[in-house]
C-alpha cells in the first residue's frame, strides 16, 4: 500500500521564526492519520503547506506519489480550526460556489449538494442565510464543503470542536464512512482520547520537528513500562522484590515489572499462591501521557532523540 | 467556469442583489433631488419682515422722485428734525431712519449715510439701502454736473471674449466654452474622487470581513490569493460601474423631472450674487442654450472612453492598495484605521489639485499632475473638456497602466501574508518585509 501524502526534509521559516523543522513523516493511503502537536508546534504551517496555501522553503510534498502543484486543491478537502462563512449568503449557493471553485461543474455540484444535505436531513436549509444558522449547524454546513468534491485527501483540523455528541457521533461515522470509500483523513487535534478512538497513525509534532510517529497501538506498546492491573480474591501473599506494587486498594493492586516478560512469572507466583485472580491487565500508557511526556521532554534545553524509539 | 470569473461573479451578484444597494443606487438621485428642491424653496424665500424708513434728506437726493420702496422696505420722505424722530421713534411708525447728510465734494467717490435702528440692520437691508442711496446720489451727481446721461451710459462697455480656433477648418466654440469645460472637467472630477473612496472601500471592508470571518483560509486552500483579490476587485469595479451609470442616468433625469414640476428658476439659485437677479430672463436662455450646445460641442466620443479609462485604472490602482491595507488589518477597526491614511493623503491632494486644473488647465501644476499616476485619474478627466495635447494623455494613460498593474502586483503580494496573519498589529515596515516573503 502507499502513501498518499509523503512529506521530505519540509522546511518552512516566516521571518526568522523557523515554523517547520526538517519534518519528514508520511500518511498510509486510506488511513486515519492524526497530526498532533502542542500550540504553536507548526501544525497549522504544516497543514497550509499541504493544502498548498503556502509552499516550503525547502522539502517535498508528494500527493499520491506526484510532486504537489496548483492542481491539486481539487483533490484535497481542508477544514479549518477557525472556520467562515459568508454570514450573507444563502447555504445553497455557499455550498454551489465552494464546490465549483473546487472544479466541480455546476450539475455535479448540485447533484452532490442535495445528496449530502439530505444524508444530513437538512434539505430545507437551502434557502435559509447563513447567519441564521446556529454555530453546531454551520459547521454542517462546513463539513459538506469540504468533501462535496470527494477529494482523496482531508484534513480537518479539530473537527468536533463546538458540536453535540449526537452531531459528533454524526461527523465520526460519515469519517469513518468516506474513509471505507477511499478517502485518506488527516485529523488535527489536541483530544487524545479521539485519536486514539479514531486515528491508526500519528505523528506528533513540537517546535516544527517530528517527535513521534507511527502506528498508534505500536506506539503505546514502545511507551509501556511494564505496568499491570491485577483484581483478586482471597489474601495477597508477600510479592518477589522484582515486583514493585504502585498502588494498592482493598481486592486489586498495579504492580510494575522489571522487564516485560516477568508479568508471566507473577501470574505464575499468584497462582501457586492459590489466589483467585479475577482480572489481570497491562496498562498502556494513554496517548495523552505520551504527548505530555515527549513534549515535555522536546521543550527540555537538551533536546533528547526518542523520535525514534 | 474559470475560478476567477466565478469569483466575480459572486462578488458583483452578491452585493448588486443586497436591498442597500438597490436602495441607495435608486435613493441617491432622490435625495439629489430633494436637496435641490429644498434650495431652491430656500433661495427664493424672500424675507417677509417689512421696513418702514424715515428718510432724511439733507443733501437734496431726493428733490425729485423717491427711493424706490421693496415689498419688505418702504421708505418715506421725513421733514422733522433727526433729534425730534429719536425722541419720539417708539410713537412713530418707523422702524429705522436713514440720514443722508449733505454733499460737499460732488466729485468724490466715497459717502457714509447713517442708519438709526435699535436693531442693526440686516445684511440684506444694508445691501439693499447702499444699493439704492449709491443709485440715487449717481443721479443727483448727473444732475447736478450737468452730465449727459446717455453719454455717460456709453460709457460702461461689457467686452466678451469668444475664443476662436486658428485652424479654419476646426469646430467654432461658443463664449461660454470654458465654463462649460470647467463644469465637465469638475464634475467628472468628483465622481473619480467618490469612486475611489467609495469603491475602495468596499473592497478593504470585504477584504477584512473574509479576514475576520476566517472564510479566507477555506478560500485560499482552493484558489490562489491573487485570484481571489483579483476577483474580488474585478467585482466590486463593476459594481462601481453599474451604480455610476443608474447614476448617469436618473439623475439628470430626475433633475429634468423636478424642475418641470417646481419650475425654479435657475436665476433664484443665484440669490447671493446680486448682479445674477440683473441677468434678463432671454439673455439666461441663450446661455443655457448655449451651454447645451457647448456640450454637444464636446468630442464625447474621445471624452467618455477616457473618462471610463481613468475610472477604471485610477479604481484599480487604489482598491488593490486598499486590499492590501485590509488585509493587514487586524480585528480591530479603529487600531489599524491609521493604516489607510497614506492611501487617502495623495487621494486628497489630487482632489484639490483639481479645483485649480479647471481654472487653469494648461498650467504646469495640472499638467504633470494629470500624468503622475497617483493623481491623473482624478486630474486628468477634470482637464479632458479642454482638449489637453495627445502626447499627455498617452504618456498618462501609460504610466497609469504601469502603476496599476505594479501596485496591483504589490498589494498582491502583501495581501497572500496579510490574510493568513491574526492578531498582530501590523506596522509599515513589517509590510516591506511581507513583499519579500517566499510563498
Amino acid at each position: 500500500m502507499h502513501d498518499i501524502l509523503r512529506l521530505e526534509g519540509v522546511v518552512k521559516s516566516y521571518d526568522k521564526k523557523v515554523a517547520v523543522d526538517n519534518v519528514t513523516f508520511s500518511v498510509p493511503k486510506g488511513s486515519i492519520f492524526g497530526l498532533l502537536g502542542p500550540n504553536g508546534a507548526g501544525k497549522t504551517s504544516l497543514i497550509r503547506i499541504i493544502t498548498t496555501i503556502t509552499r516550503a522553503d525547502s522539502g517535498k510534498v508528494f500527493l499520491d506519489g506526484a510532486p504537489l502543484g496548483h492542481e491539486h486543491p481539487s483533490q484535497i478537502g481542508y477544514m479549518p480550526e477557525e472556520r467562515g462563512l459568508y454570514k450573507k449568503m444563502k447555504v445553497g449557493d455557499h455550498l454551489l460556489y465552494l464546490a465549483r471553485l473546487k472544479g466541480l461543474s455546476k450539475k455535479d455540484a448540485t447533484e452532490q449538494i442535495t445528496r449530502w444535505m439530505d444524508k444530513f436531513e437538512i434539505s430545507d436549509w437551502w434557502g435559509k442565510k447563513v447567519e441564521e444558522l446556529s454555530k453546531g449547524m454551520q459547521q454542517k454546513i462546513q463539513f459538506i464543503a469540504t468533501v462535496v468534491h470527494r477529494p482523496q485527501l482531508l484534513i480537518l483540523d479539530e473537527p468536533f470542536s463546538g458540536l453535540d455528541p449526537i452531531n459528533t457521533n454524526l461527523i465520526k461515522e460519515e469519517i469513518k464512512e468516506l474513509r471505507r470509500n477511499g478517502a485518506s483523513i488527516i485529523f488535527s487535534t489536541h483530544r487524545m482520547e479521539q485519536v486514539e478512538e479514531i486515528c491508526e497513525d500519528i505523528v506528533l509534532i513540537n517546535q516544527g520537528r517530528n517527535v513521534l510517529e507511527g502506528d498508534v497501538h505500536q506506539i503505546r506498546t514502545d511507551f509501556k513500562e511494564n505496568l499491570f492491573r491485577i483484581a483478586y480474591q482471597g489474601n495477597l501473599p508477600d510479592l518477589p522484590d522484582s515486583i514493585q506494587v504502585v498502588d494498592q486498594e482493598e481486592g486489586r493492586f498495579v504492580a510494575r515489572m522489571e522487564k516485560s516478560g516477568a508479568s508471566d512469572q507473577l501470574l505464575l507466583f499468584l497462582l501457586q499462591k492459590g489466589v483467585h485472580i479475577t482480572e489481570f491487565q497491562e496498562i498502556l500508557p494513554s496517548l495523552n501521557q505520551i504527548f505530555i511526556r515527549q513534549v515535555g521532554l522536546t521543550n527540555a534545553p537538551i533536546t533528547q532523540s526518542i523520535a525514534e524509539a | 467556469m474559470n475560478k476567477f470569473w466565478l469569483i466575480v461573479k459572486r462578488e458583483y451578484s452578491t452585493r448588486v442583489k443586497k436591498r442597500s444597494f438597490i436602495l441607495t443606487t435608486l435613493l441617491t438621485p432622490l435625495a439629489f433631488a430633494l436637496l435641490f428642491v429644498v434650495v431652491g424653496v430656500i433661495f427664493s424665500y424672500e424675507s417677509d419682515d417689512v421696513n418702514k424708513i424715515a428718510v432724511l434728506d439733507e443733501a437734496g437726493v431726493l428733490a425729485e422722485g423717491n427711493i424706490a420702496n421693496e415689498k419688505n422696505l418702504i421708505f418715506t420722505k421725513e421733514t422733522r428734525s433727526l433729534d425730534e424722530l429719536r425722541e419720539n421713534f417708539d410713537n412713530t411708525v418707523y422702524d429705522g431712519i436713514l440720514l443722508i447728510p449733505e454733499i460737499k465734494n460732488l466729485y468724490a467717490n466715497s459717502y457714509t449715510v447713517y442708519y438709526y435702528s435699535e436693531k442693526n440692520p440686516s445684511l440684506d437691508i444694508e445691501t439693499q439701502i447702499k444699493n439704492k442711496v449709491s443709485n440715487r446720489i449717481r443721479e443727483y451727481k448727473i444732475a447736478s454736473l450737468n452730465l449727459e446721461k446717455k453719454q455717460l451710459e456709453a460709457l460702461d462697455s461689457k467686452v466678451e471674449l469668444d475664443p476662436e480656433p486658428i485652424d479654419k477648418d476646426a469646430q467654432d466654440s461658443s463664449k461660454i466654452a470654458g465654463v462649460m469645460g470647467a463644469f465637465l472637467g469638475f464634475s467628472m472630477g468628483i465622481i473619480m474622487y467618490m469612486a475611489v473612496f467609495i469603491y475602495g472601500m468596499m473592497v478593504l471592508r470585504s477584504v477584512m470581513e473574509e479576514k475576520t470571518s476566517r472564510i479566507v483560509e477555506v478560500m485560499i486552500s482552493s484558489v490562489r490569493p491573487f485570484q481571489l483579490m483579483l476577483g474580488k476587485i474585478v467585482g466590486v469595479g463593476a459594481v462601481g460601474l453599474t451604480q455610476v451609470a443608474i447614476w448617469a442616468v436618473l439623475i439628470p433625469l430626475i433633475a429634468t423631472v423636478v424642475n418641470l414640476i417646481f419650475g425654479f428658476d435657475s436665476s433664484s439659485m443665484d440669490m447671493g450674487n446680486a448682479a445674477a437677479t440683473q441677468v434678463d430672463p432671454e439673455e439666461m436662455e441663450f446661455l443655457i442654450s448655449q451651454g447645451f450646445a457647448e456640450l454637444k460641442h464636446q468630442n464625447w466620443w474621445a471624452i467618455l472612453p477616457l473618462f471610463i479609462f481613468y475610472f477604471l485604472g485610477g479604481y484599480l490602482l487604489y482598491s488593490s492598495l486598499f486590499a492590501a491595507v485590509g488585509s493587514a488589518m487586524s480585528d480591530d477597526m479603529g487600531e489599524s484605521q491609521s493604516l489607510t491614511i497614506p492611501i487617502t493623503i495623495p487621494v486628497i491632494i489630487a482632489f484639490y489639485i483639481m479645483f485649480v486644473t479647471v481654472e487653469a488647465p494648461n498650467s504646469s501644476l495640472a499638467v504633470w499632475s494629470s500624468i503622475f499616476p497617483l493623481f491623473s485619474p482624478i486630474v486628468m478627466p477634470a482637464r479632458l473638456a479642454f482638449q489637453p495635447a495627445t502626447w499627455q494623455v498617452a504618456l498618462s494613460m501609460l504610466l497609469l497602466i504601469g502603476t496599476s498593474l505594479f501596485f496591483v502586483w504589490i498589494s498582491a503580494r502583501i495581501y497572500r501574508i496579510g490574510i493568513l496573519m491574526y492578531g498582530k498589529k501590523v506596522s509599515f515596515k513589517e509590510l516591506g518585509k511581507w513583499l519579500f516573503y517566499k510563498e
